[in-house]
């Protein structure tokens, strides 16, 4: 059900999102305080490399950690196994990770 | 009138579960309260008065052997060495067999699946060495040994069994007990069977299912801490995934 690997995924992928976490807190804290509105912060982001290199990593990190961990809760609790269970987190995977590429796109391109 | 002979004219109301594994309910028996009373006492009075074909299993009564654990107010506990006063909800005590083994009759379980786990997760000392050999000249000292022993006094009670809900929802997961039992095995520089144990401890069920919830280390009655050692044998795991050994 969680394999070795899959068990040392999820544990880097909360090793990388914990700093990441942290620096969006932060940034959103900052901006909000700063007094900036959307439109304001959606200026500062799009074109930047920098914020469309943070996110993404961001993205698919999520992506792996999320789909792990819904694999556990569908085993768990829906007594799910084998090929369903690989369905799930696959698919859990991918549309995290395209609906995330899609707000990353949204945010930091020009 | 004394605590004493006023403890020894109250009574306990004792819900007792009775049935096999076809199913079963519990049973009400009152019980006299005496001074440095038991819950095995108690059972063992329902046993001796009320209630000849009541089943329950104990050996040492004290607190050696590991065979009288069962559900005491819905929580795992050795009953030879838990005292009544100190689990009374009112005047009542709730008693059921072990959670997380299948029943045999009333507060006895079937306690097979638990050892065979002991077996799957090669909890079984594999000697590098034999009757012809020098004795084994190790320092207790070294943090290998200071981590074996630290959980080595395991008395088999499957109180942290019954206490872990990982092993509710996954009944394949090997529990805290076995892979208790692996991490003092792993850390014993003695033991030849680490490639295998490796294996047996990483794969189907193994510690890598536990979420560290602690329900084991908080109900061991011999207070050693289950949890510890398998987020020991997470490291093991890690490392061994990261070096490509698994």
């Amino acid at each position: 059900m969680l394999s070795p690997r899959l068990f040392v995924a999820q544990r880097l992928s909360a090793l990388i999102m914990a700093p990441l976490v942290i620096a969006h807190l932060l940034g959103m804290i900052v901006a909000v305080q700063g007094g900036l509105d959307s439109g304001e912060i959606l200026s500062r982001t799009q074109g930047s490399m920098a914020f469309g290199l943070f996110y993404q990593l961001f993205v698919f990190v999520v992506s792996i950690h999320a789909a792990i961990g819904i694999r556990v809760v569908c085993h768990e609790w829906a007594n799910l196994h084998g090929r369903m269970l690989d369905l799930i987190t696959w698919s859990v995977m991918l549309i995290l990770l395209i609906m995330g590429t899609f707000a990353v796109i949204a945010v930091a391109l020009p | 009138m004394t605590v004493i002979s006023a403890l020894q004219t109250s009574e306990i109301s004792v819900s007792v579960w009775r049935g096999d594994e076809t199913g079963g309910e519990p049973v009400h028996y009152q019980v006299p309260q005496q001074p440095s009373q038991t819950v095995l006492d108690v059972v063992t009075w329902i046993q001796r008065n009320a209630e000849p074909g009541l089943s329950y299993r104990f050996a040492c009564r004290v607190g050696m052997c590991g065979s009288c654990a069962m559900m005491v107010n819905g929580r795992p506990r050795w009953t030879c060495r838990t005292h009544v006063r100190d689990v009374l909800d009112g005047q009542k005590i709730e008693l059921a067999p072990l959670r997380n083994l299948p029943v045999i009759k009333d507060l006895v379980c079937d306690m097979s699946e638990f050892f065979a786990k002991w077996q799957r997760a090669e909890g079984r000392f594999q000697p590098t060495s034999g009757r012809h050999d020098a004795v084994a000249n190790f320092v207790p000292s070294t943090p290998q040994r200071v981590a074996a022993d630290a959980g080595i006094e395991c008395i088999n009670c499957a109180v942290c069994y019954a206490a872990c809900d990982v092993v509710t929802w996954n009944p394949g997961y090997l529990g805290p007990a076995a892979l208790n039992r692996a991490w003092t095995l792993v850390n014993d520089v003695r033991d030849g069977g680490q490639r295998n144990r490796l294996h047996a401890i990483s794969g189907q069920g193994g510690c890598q299912n536990c979420h560290s919830q602690q329900g084991c280390s908080n109900h061991c009655p011999v207070k050693l801490n289950p949890t510890r050692s398998i987020a020991g044998l997470k490291k093991t795991i890690a490392r061994a995934v990261l070096k490509r050994q698994l």
